[in-house]
């Protein structure tokens, strides 16, 4: 993994971690273990109070850090046996949704999401995790297999956006989604979506209709990203912050709007801190996801899963 | 030789303007000169070039149904404004001046009436409507609509005219495109026909969901049909687009639409096909 990247608002834990270990190189002389554990116990401290008050900008940036856990980690490391799966049968392998099967602690699943890079090179690989019309299209192929194997589907979300291509456009973007909507609406297995990073509109509602809607608490979802929600109404990049207060984006605003199940909470500083940590957490959560809906018939299944979308949203009527 | 040599060509107004009031108005195609009566005649297309003019719901409704059977529903569901939205204006007041401007409810209009003879229920959007963008409301009435179809076993027709999911009500919005897709799972199972019918323009979060989810996905001609809009995709891909790229013939080249049909025959192409598929 590359070099520690370090966010603006988390300085000031990194500046007193270094200030520790500066002082553990000159403590061989003098016992100084006391005040390095006073210390130690306050980089914790500032660590729990920073990332309690976080903004919704704050959170969009550790959404994108880019050491966070991406699909593939934790297909990796939540997942056995995973064999991935390719193509869309028709045109073409993309690389920016990655799926196959699994086991889940030794339950068959069907597993897959965005696929971002962790460089440059494995970056313009990814697309960036840009899907293309194809990407969509192995998704449901997918589905389908997972479905006539009466196996549970589990599809990860991390997506700046579906990509907006010359080709994408001849290849029929829009309809790539609009039948995966349509299609996984009907589905006779269990689909539990999580959105591990960013949620950009139909690009990751594009694979994100689910029994179960779960987020990790430092992801995002909404219809546009912050930046091109700032740059249609203030005519500006520069307003990106507020932007992302005004489209309450973050896991407790979709919670709040009751648009998402369950939030995942991240270990203390974010999923890319604790990386280990955060492959139990989900590990355990979707055990126990997978387990409760395998109980559920296949009826009410998808009448539930129908209920559900049907409720969302917000109206008068007078 | 010249002082001023101008590198780049004129700025050109590219956005199709809405109807304007008076007596006589000027194609943005062919700059035909006509006679707002002889356009209205003419269903709001260009006697010359075949310009299909943008219209809205009121427009459609008299192109499409029988005089005096169309019947408006859910007229009274409006938007709640449920992030207390603003920019440089409250979204809240947008919509009130919107609604009573437009005298619409909403960026959807829904209802039902006859189409020869045929009952068919019927949503159109309003491009003039916050750019007939998708949020709770439009998400609602589409529901409503095509479980009117369901109940009454009778076709759902959808004229689509739209920039998109609304911003204003973020991942609310989003939501609907999930919403109105899975509702047109039940008309398929229960093999009711829906037929889609795009204009220009039908962008972004409707087209990506019931905007081409039609048995039939019919355009209109000259008509901007995409997922991303033409801005971004040149932002991305850093070249300009060819002449044609997203609109209706192009679409149906690429196999999204079935066919593309002229507002004068529209009527009767629907007509036909709601026969054929036995409704």
């Amino acid at each position: 993994m590359a070099t520690n990247v370090i966010l603006d608002f988390e300085k000031p834990i990194f500046d007193l971690e270094s200030k520790i270990s500066e002082m553990r190189n000159i403590s061989d002389d003098i016992d100084i273990s006391s005040e390095i554990e006073v210390l130690e116990k306050k980089v914790e401290q500032l660590r729990a109070e920073i990332y309690r008050n976080l903004t919704r900008w704050q959170r969009v940036q550790i959404a994108r850090h880019p050491q966070r856990p991406i699909t593939l980690d934790y297909i990796t490391n939540c997942f056995t046996d995973f064999i991935e799966l390719h193509g869309d049968r028709t045109f073409r392998d993309d690389p920016a949704i990655i799926g196959g099967i699994a086991n889940l602690g030794g339950e068959p699943v069907m597993v897959l999401g965005h696929q971002k890079g962790r460089d440059t090179k494995s970056n313009v690989y990814r697309n960036f995790g840009m899907a293309n019309p194809e990407g969509y299209r192995k998704a449901l192929r997918l589905f389908k297999i997972a479905e006539k194997f009466g196996r549970p589907i589990i599809n990860f979300l991390d997506t700046p956006g579906a990509y907006p291509g010359l080709e994408a456009e001849e290849r029929g973007q829009a309809e790539a989604i609009a039948r995966n909507l349509l299609e996984m609406s009907k589905l006779k297995v269990p689909i539990i979506v999580v959105i591990i990073g960013e949620g950009a509109s139909g690009g990751a509602i594009g694979i994100g209709v689910g029994d179960r809607i779960l987020m990790l608490e430092n992801a995002w979802y909404s219809v546009i990203s912050p930046e091109s929600c700032s740059s249609i109404l203030w005519r500006s990049w520069d307003f990106k912050e507020q932007a992302a207060e005004a489209l309450q984006l973050t896991s407790f605003d979709l919670k709040a709007h009751n648009l998402i199940d369950e939030i995942i909470y991240e270990p203390i500083g974010g999923a890319h801190r604790n990386p280990q940590e955060m492959f139990r957490i989900m590990s355990e959560v979707l055990s126990k996801e997978v387990s409760e809906l395998s109980k559920t018939k296949e009826m009410d299944l998808i009448k539930n899963r129908r209920e559900k979308f049907y409720k969302m949203g917000v109206w008068i009527e007078e | 030789m010249a002082w001023f040599v101008r590198s780049k060509s004129n700025i050109q107004e590219s956005e199709q303007r809405e109807m304007p009031d008076g007596l006589w108005t000027k194609c943005p195609s062919c700059g035909e000169i006509i006679y707002k009566k002889q356009l209205e005649d003419n269903l709001y297309t260009c006697p010359k070039c075949d310009h299909h003019f943008r219209i809205g719901s009121d427009e459609y409704i008299q192109i499409l149904f029988d005089e005096g059977t169309f019947v408006e529903t859910n007229r009274n569901i409006q938007s709640a404004d449920p992030l207390d939205f603003e920019d440089s204006k409250k979204y809240a007041d947008r919509i009130k001046e919107l609604q009573r401007k437009q005298n619409l409810s909403d960026a959807l209009t829904t209802g039902y009436g006859l189409l020869k003879s045929k009952e068919v229920s019927f949503g159109c959007m309003n491009f003039n409507f916050i750019g007939g963008s998708m949020g709770s409301v439009v998400g609602e009435k589409f529901f409503r609509a095509a479980k009117y179809s369901l109940q009454k076993r009778i076709p759902l027709i959808v004229v689509s005219a739209t920039g998109g999911a609304r911003m204003q009500e973020a991942a609310f919005s989003l939501m609907q495109m999930a919403k109105t897709s899975a509702v047109l799972g039940e008309l398929a199972e229960a093999k009711i026909p829906y037929i889609s019918i795009l204009t220009d323009p039908t962008t972004g979060g409707v087209s990506a969901s019931y905007g081409m989810l039609g048995d039939v996905n019919i355009a209109e001609p000259g008509a901007l049909i995409g997922f991303a809009g033409p801005r971004v995709i040149e932002q991305t891909i850093k070249r300009k687009l060819p002449p044609g790229f997203q609109r209706s013939e192009f679409l149906v080249e690429h196999g999204m639409v079935d066919l593309i049909v002229s507002r004068k025959k529209l009527k009767d192409t629907i007509y036909k096909m709601i026969l054929w598929f036995g409704a």
